[in-house]
């Protein structure tokens, strides 16, 4: 204890001297550090989406959206998003209903295996509906006989990013009404409000902001899907290409401007994602 | 025991019954089709598309850059979730929300734009060009977005765990005499430990089905640069679907290992959690 100068039992402030400056040392590698590691594999490509979109002028960016394939594109990514957060909004609701409002049996298997499609390759989630419904696939022949096209067009699209975008909804909700508890639900019952009632009345405004928070998520996830998209698409200019599928095309043709151009839209909309999500944790409302 | 407990509420029947009809023909048919696809094969044709030696390359391709990916995830994930949970500096909020961007970015944009940075005449490439480094078409590249995808698992899975460490332990044991590395050694990374772990797994298991944003800057040449589901990829384009779906199975099976993995290091960080509190 002799050792030690005067003060330095005294709190954060009176350390001893070599320690305060390694700390300022150590306190900026690690700054330094992380900035560095952000700024190189994340800002440097955020960046350059947008230098390279706006590569040839303001002009040749917005001129890239007259494309016919290039609107097409955006506007099935919007259907699909369109047709697919809906569903799997109900279903995320009636999942977190079935799973946080009672207690059976079974119930962390029925967890397990809503979380499943976020563990499974995207190329898999494609590939399942090839097999299932393409031409050589289980259902192949018979659709056929009966001209319905479900691999290569609308339904397989759609199919696929309900498959990877399935959990999103449930996995905020569940734990959220779990944690909120049953007892305004089991009073309002008790008072002799009906069901429907007790689910828009009580529940729905206390899981409001976790709700949003699944929606913005699988809506994000649901435009932005390549693999099991591009497996089940078939790659159809105008009819069967997604933004994201797009892009692919327009990059491999060299058409840089107007991949980025189509790039930047999807960038922006994952800043906006990002800024519902801060919004929504700034409301009280936090991850796990 | 009955199959569920008596409760007032009502909607059980509704909501259970479309909930598992729902999960059933979304996800748990289409993936048993995929399993009684690479079934029905014969052994011999199954060995031959599951060990060939173009697959056998995919495998070490997808498995050796998404474990690269993931340590260099649980090294500086540990550094940002650090830097984000214990010092101020401007723009720190900004920074935050921005660990989330991968995740909410598609993977064609991740993958185009790396490319373009990481490309010989690129932002970063011209300067590794000199010194001899190609990214852009090899396996660092693969590598580079694996780690880019991966980063958001590994840096949240650590920041609730570093919020956590019990900050009047560190000033204790350093008023005691004891070093930043025995603290560090002794009190944190014992604390951060199955944080760490698990964030190190989900970015494994995250990187090794990536697809999108690989593609681009993998050059995709057989044997070489070219990754698992790439390979199940062309096995569809050529309709050989049950190689397809061998391919896929023996993905699936690492899945869920991945998954069984997660919940194990889970469960155990929570036992240690719930030791350390009393």
């Amino acid at each position: 204890m002799a050792a030690l100068p005067p003060g330095a039992l005294a709190g954060n402030a009176t350390r001893p001297g070599q320690h305060t400056w390694l700390h300022a040392l150590v306190r900026w590698l690690f700054i330094a550090t992380s900035l560095g590691f952000l700024a190189a594999v994340l800002l440097a490509p955020l960046a350059t989406v947008f230098a390279m979109a706006l590569a040839k002028g303001v002009d040749a960016y917005l001129y890239s959206f007259s494309d016919p394939d290039t609107a097409a594109a955006i506007r099935l990514t919007l259907l699909t998003a369109a047709v697919v957060v809906p569903i799997n909004t109900v279903f995320g609701l009636a999942a977190a209903w079935a799973i946080a409002k009672f207690e059976f049996r079974g119930k962390s298997v029925l967890i397990t295996l809503i979380d499943l499609p976020l563990a499974i390759s995207p190329v898999i989630s494609g590939m399942v509906f090839v097999l299932l419904f393409g031409l050589h696939g289980w259902f192949g022949l018979w659709l056929q006989e009966h001209d319905i096209s479900i691999v290569f067009a609308l339904p397989g699209i759609m199919l696929a990013t309900m498959f990877v975008t399935f959990p999103y909804v449930a996995r905020e909700l569940i734990p959220l009404m779990q944690q909120l508890g049953n007892d305004e639900e089991e009073a309002a019952i008790t008072l002799g409000a009906g069901g429907w009632m007790t689910f828009f009345r009580v529940t729905l405004p206390k899981v409001r902001w976790g709700l949003v928070y699944g929606m913005v998520l699988c809506n994000a996830r649901a435009m932005g899907e390549f693999g099991a998209v591009s497996v089940v698409s078939g790659h159809i200019r105008g009819l069967t290409n997604t933004m994201p599928l797009h892009i692919e095309i327009l990059y491999n043709e060299y058409n840089f401007v107007g991949a980025f151009a189509v790039a930047s839209l999807l960038t922006l909309l994952a800043a906006v994602t990002l800024m519902v999500k801060t919004l929504v944790e700034r409301t009280g409302y936090r991850r796990r | 025991m009955s199959f569920r407990q008596p409760s007032v509420l009502p909607g059980f029947g509704l909501t259970f019954g479309f909930t598992t009809f729902f999960l059933s023909a979304i996800v748990l048919l289409p993936l048993a089709a995929l399993v009684i696809a690479a079934g029905s094969m014969h052994l011999t044709d199954l060995v031959r598309v599951v060990f060939s030696a173009r697959a056998l390359g995919s495998y070490r391709l997808s498995f050796g850059a998404s474990l690269l990916a993931a340590s260099i995830n649980l090294v500086f994930g540990f550094i940002i979730a650090w830097t984000l949970t214990r010092y101020e500096f401007p723009g720190r909020k900004l920074i935050d929300a921005l660990i989330d961007m991968p995740f909410a970015l598609p993977t064609a944009v991740s993958g185009i734009a790396l490319t373009t940075v990481f490309a010989q005449h690129g932002w970063i490439g011209r300067y590794l060009e000199p010194l001899g480094i190609k990214v852009a078409y090899t396996w660092l590249g693969v590598t580079l977005a694996l780690t880019l995808i991966s980063m958001p698992f590994a840096v949240r899975a650590v920041q609730p765990a570093l919020l956590e460490v019990r900050r009047e332990l560190e000033e204790a044991a350093e008023t005691l005499g004891a070093g930043r590395f025995t603290v560090f050694r002794r009190i944190i990374l014992p604390t951060v430990l199955p944080a760490l772990l698990t964030g190190f797994t989900l970015a494994f298991a995250r990187a090794v089905g990536e697809y999108g944003s690989v593609i681009f800057i993998a050059g995709n040449l057989p044997m070489k640069t070219e990754i698992t589901p790439l390979l199940i990829v062309i096995h569809l384009e050529e309709f050989d679907y049950q190689g397809a779906a061998a391919l896929g199975v023996v993905m699936l099976t690492i899945s869920f290992a991945m998954l069984l993995t997660i919940n194990l290091l889970q469960a155990w960080g929570r036992r240690r959690h719930v030791r350390a509190a009393h």
